[in-house]
């Protein structure tokens, strides 16, 4: 397997609270890793030392490597806006620009980057909305709001934002927990289908989601990496007794 | 039974005593509308706002050279106090953790608790004494009103948009400072220049640190080194003096002044509404 990222030793604060306690684990490339586990359980946390959001929140701390590609992306050198760039987020609140029109939250990271020419944007526009399953919904109205759609449809313009800057990864901060089931549905569909061309992490504390979507999964318990491996595997044969203890609803 | 009435009473009383509060605040505001408009309004011809201060002993006359000094001053103060402020606002909600902004906070708000008149005093001290009662110096002693209201005004804006926004923008690769200018401050837009214009109501009317650093001056602009005529100040001399005619142009500043700031608070809560 080719490996996206390789995880040595990652541990996190914040403040004084240690949140993510040595956590090793390689995470493959082009499919959907899954990190289960109860709340507060640091698998937000976890997902956003990938992309170096966690040390944008005050009092925040983070050791150990991330090697993205084979490169620590917290060695001195490495620009965290760069990291971004390559590695996308969707968060578990639908969180479009409010000012913006449809159009112009897709082309922001385009916009924002300097990428002024209209028609590589218009066609990054379509690109990512229809890998994110939202273009025929919306391609009438790509002036609207994008506060207007529903909830389903923010998340998944969301996606196709994130994808517009062409990321090589997508971390998903449960980004079904908002949404109904039949807008999870169709996130879900989308993230089997972005899984042939993108790396993607997902946060869910739905572990039948997880079943669901995921090649691989990781339980974390109090911050530490309980168990990691093939999501069958993880599910019908968890090796652990704590997994297993989590997976049957005995907690969390 | 006995228990719901007595609460019903309570009731009444209650808001019997709310609403005569309401009507105690009420009654000086609009006496002294009515008594400024009643008296201004009659003073106010056309020749009222194309003349300027007549010499004394003149006739008519008017307060246009007022009106072209209080608009000059109150741009020049904004243009120095509304960047300051903004930037400061800024600095605030979104790097706001640190020793440094808890010093800058503590300190606009000491500075919007001192006394207009030793603002005056100050500007005095560091401008007019350098370059002469001026409309520079008046502009900078407003500047300094203006800019803790701007400040916080900023501040509260910037803080209302939600965090998970600036995550999305920092997400997608965009730099901290590009984000700030663009998606956080988008949306906090309308607020924003909510504040900028109350401050610029706030400091249209001030008069006594006008005074200290400018002076009064009944002639045009006559370059930024001079004084210039202003509103409030109007009010202050001529309601003083003993020419009837300078007493009549007095209540016509007055009015002129009340309509102006009006003006601009009414532009100000109709930006505020059209954000809901």
């Amino acid at each position: 397997m080719a490996v996206k990222f390789d995880i040595q030793n990652l541990n996190a604060w914040f403040g004084s609270k240690h949140v993510l306690k040595d956590i090793n684990m390689k995470i493959e490339e082009n499919a959907v890793t899954a990190i289960i586990g109860p709340s507060g359980c640091g698998k937000t946390t976890f997902v956003r030392c990938l992309n170096r959001m966690h040390e944008i929140i005050p009092g925040a701390l983070v050791s150990g490597k991330v090697l993205f590609n084979g490169i620590n992306i917290y060695d001195n050198g490495v620009d965290p806006v760069m990291v971004r760039r390559k590695i996308g987020m969707v968060f578990q609140k639908p969180n479009p620009f409010p000012m913006m029109s449809i159009y112009d939250n897709v082309a922001a990271g385009l916009k924002l980057n300097g990428v002024r020419d209209k028609k590589i944007l218009d066609a990054a526009v379509r690109r990512s909305l229809e890998l994110a399953n939202l273009w025929d919904e919306v391609k009438e109205d790509l002036g609207k709001s994008g506060a207007s759609l529903s909830g389903g449809q923010q998340q998944r313009l969301c996606i196709a934002r994130a994808l517009a800057v062409e990321p090589e990864v997508l971390l998903m901060d449960e980004p079904c927990s908002a949404l109904d089931p039949i807008a999870t549905a169709k996130i879900e569909r989308l993230i089997r289908k972005l899984a042939e061309n993108y790396t993607v992490v997902i946060v869910t504390h739905n572990m039948q989601q997880a079943a669901r979507v995921s090649d691989y999964t990781a339980f974390l318990y109090l911050g530490e990496l309980i168990e990691y491996g093939p999501t069958k595997q993880i599910f019908e044969n968890p090796k652990h007794e704590l997994t297993e203890r989590y997976l049957t609803g005995e907690f969390g | 039974m006995d228990y719901y009435k007595f609460r019903v009473v309570k009731d009444r009383l209650v808001k019997f005593l709310v609403y005569l509060a309401l009507l105690s605040a009420l009654v000086p505001l609009f006496s002294m509308l009515y008594e400024v408009v009643m008296r201004g309004f009659s003073t106010i011809n056309i020749e009222f706002f194309i003349k300027p201060t007549p010499t004394v002993g003149e006739a008519g006359g008017g307060v246009a050279n007022a009106i072209q000094g209080t608009l000059i001053t109150i741009g020049l103060a904004s243009l120095i106090g509304v960047p300051i402020g903004l930037m400061s606002g800024i600095f605030l909600s979104e790097y706001g953790e640190s020793k440094l902004s808890v010093a800058v906070r503590f300190l606009h708000d000491v500075l919007s608790g001192v006394p207009s008149i030793v603002i005056g005093v100050f500007a005095y001290a560091l401008i007019t004494r350098s370059i002469g009662f001026s409309v520079t110096a008046a502009a900078f002693a407003l500047a300094i009103i203006m800019i803790p209201i701007v400040t916080r005004t900023t501040e509260e804006a910037l803080k209302l948009v939600p965090m998970n926004i600036r995550e999305a923008a920092i997400a997608l690769g965009i730099p901290r400072w590009k984000t700030t200018i663009t998606v956080v401050i988008s949306g906090a837009k309308k607020a924003i220049v909510t504040g900028i214009l109350l401050s610029i109501a706030r400091i249209a009317g001030e008069s006594a640190p006008v005074l200290v650093s400018m002076g009064f001056w009944r002639w045009w602009f006559a370059g930024l080194n001079r004084p210039v005529a202003n509103l409030a100040l109007n009010v202050f001399i001529f309601a003083m003096s003993p020419f009837e005619n300078w007493i009549a142009l007095a209540w016509g500043s007055a009015l002129v002044l009340v309509l102006l700031v009006l003006g601009i608070s009414i532009a100000a809560r109709v930006l505020t509404r059209e954000r809901c």
